[in-house]
């Protein structure tokens, strides 16, 4: 797995920190948990909630962090920095879902290897 | 694992970073609780010791910055090191957390290196303030003490009510004159042991001690509900122990003792003085003033107890032996109505 999805150097140090079993287990509670904080960005959207917008993106960029998901963390950070956008306009959104779903991909073949 | 094993409580909303951080705490040799958020975690502090905290800020419910604000308006949680841990974005948003009293701030991910250095760092800290507060408590009165961490160090008294007790041993140079240097300090020790106790026990602390006697003070620093009641309560607790002690002194063919204990009541100013290097808590004012001569009195009417007019108005059930009204004392410019208890 080295197409720059997980930067390999932090999941590695990750891996050697913690232990395998470890690892495995706090990237299985991440893909349990990452589908959720989606949906709170999401529905932040639909009820005007900044703040709620704004901590979703936080908490994701924060996990992608982590795993060494930069890409993923980096379109977080610009959500969390960035407007509650304007008549539930979910671009910004999708894309941090279309990258997770690439780094979840990613990840799991990285903890069954 | 060089450090003492410490109990650490990690706050964090994200599950993620709550196994994380409780794994690399573990990991260094120390123990981890968590909390998914702030109002959580001032309900585990308020319950159980911990050593330090590891606090995130953006979290629901109550956030970071609300907890650091709680953690300094609790006085026992006060020298509590905390470490933000957090990805929160802005330095404005660092530097908050440092002015609110955070010792450290880390970034997220965690760098493990790092992590160890200031989780070390803190748990000396906070064996350091345990040491100095246990220190304080020695020298200092324990409610002296917490009034230095409350409100600080400074010089200057305030102005308050608060009951005065003088108390001394009768004779004591002529009882000394008959005892070995050993014994007499023995029987000081004796006898401040049980002074100190009555005091205490009754909301009192001793300011001063004075060669065979002691002063007191009821309602300063901490206020009570009646310091004159507490105060007069202490001294009939101390003739009892002195009764008791006598007692035992009579049984084992040594020279008994009396004490001569005199209360005032009325405003004082209390605070430390001295220096910035070298301070002592006392209290000052006429109703000191007249506390102390109305101990030296007691030598004059022969009773165990005497106290000022506004000590007894102050006394639910009071109990007077006798009553001297109008009487000239040395150093006091008019007449005074006083009480033997």
């Amino acid at each position: 797995m080295s197409d720059g999805t997980i930067d390999l150097e932090i999941f590695n140090e990750l891996k050697d920190a913690t232990g395998a079993d470890f690892a495995a287990e706090l990237v299985a509670t991440f893909l349990d948990e990452a589908p959720v904080m989606i949906a709170d960005l999401k529905a932040a959207i639909t009820s005007a909630d900044a703040e709620g917008y704004r901590r979703a993106a936080h908490s994701i960029k924060s996990n992608a962090n982590t795993f060494g998901a930069t890409a993923l963390a980096d379109q977080a950070r610009e959500v969390e920095l960035g407007d509650l956008p304007k008549d539930g306009d979910t671009t910004a959104a999708d894309a941090v879902e279309a990258l997770f779903d690439t780094a979840a991909a990613a990840l799991r073949g990285l903890i069954d290897a | 694992m060089p450090d003492t094993p410490g109990h650490l409580l990690i706050v964090d909303d994200n599950k993620v970073n709550r196994l994380l951080l409780s794994r690399n705490v573990e990991l260094l040799g120390h123990k981890a609780s968590v909390a998914e958020n702030g109002r959580i975690a001032m309900e585990m502090l308020q319950t159980q010791p911990f050593d330090l905290l590891l606090l995130d800020i953006e979290m629901p419910e109550m956030d970071g910055f609300e907890v650091l604000e709680a953690i300094k308006a609790t006085p026992h949680l006060r020298d509590l090191p905390v470490i933000v841990t957090s990805s929160v974005e802005g330095i404005d948003n660092i530097v908050r957390c440092i002015e609110l009293g955070a010792e450290d701030y880390l970034p997220k991910p965690v760098n493990k290196t790092l992590l160890r250095a200031r989780v070390s760092s803190g748990l000396e800290k906070k064996r350091l303030r345990d040491e100095q507060k246990r220190l304080l408590e020695r020298f200092a009165t324990s409610e002296v003490a917490q009034d230095l961490q409350e409100s600080g160090f400074a010089i200057g008294g305030k102005r308050t009510n608060a009951t005065v007790l003088f108390c001394d041993i009768r004779g004591f140079t002529t009882l000394s004159e008959h005892l070995a240097p050993e014994a007499t300090i023995e029987l000081l020790n004796t006898f401040y042991t049980l002074m100190f106790e009555a005091v205490t026990s009754n909301g009192g602390i001793v300011s001063l001690m004075l060669g065979d006697g002691l002063m007191a003070l009821f309602g300063v620093p901490q206020p009570l509900d009646n310091t004159a009641e507490c105060a007069v309560s202490a001294a009939h607790e101390m003739q009892n122990m002195i009764a008791m002690l006598n007692e035992e002194r009579l049984a084992a063919e040594q020279d008994g003792f009396r004490i001569g204990i005199g209360i005032g009541t009325g405003e004082v100013v209390a605070g430390y003085a001295g220096t910035n290097n070298r301070a002592t808590y006392t209290c000052i004012g006429s109703t000191v003033n007249l506390a102390a001569r109305l101990e030296a009195e007691t030598k004059n009417t022969g009773n165990g107890i005497l106290v000022d007019q506004a000590t007894l108005d102050l006394l639910q059930t009071p109990e007077v032996k006798k009553a001297f009204p109008k009487t000239r004392i040395k150093g006091l410019h008019t007449p005074v109505d006083i009480h033997a208890l």
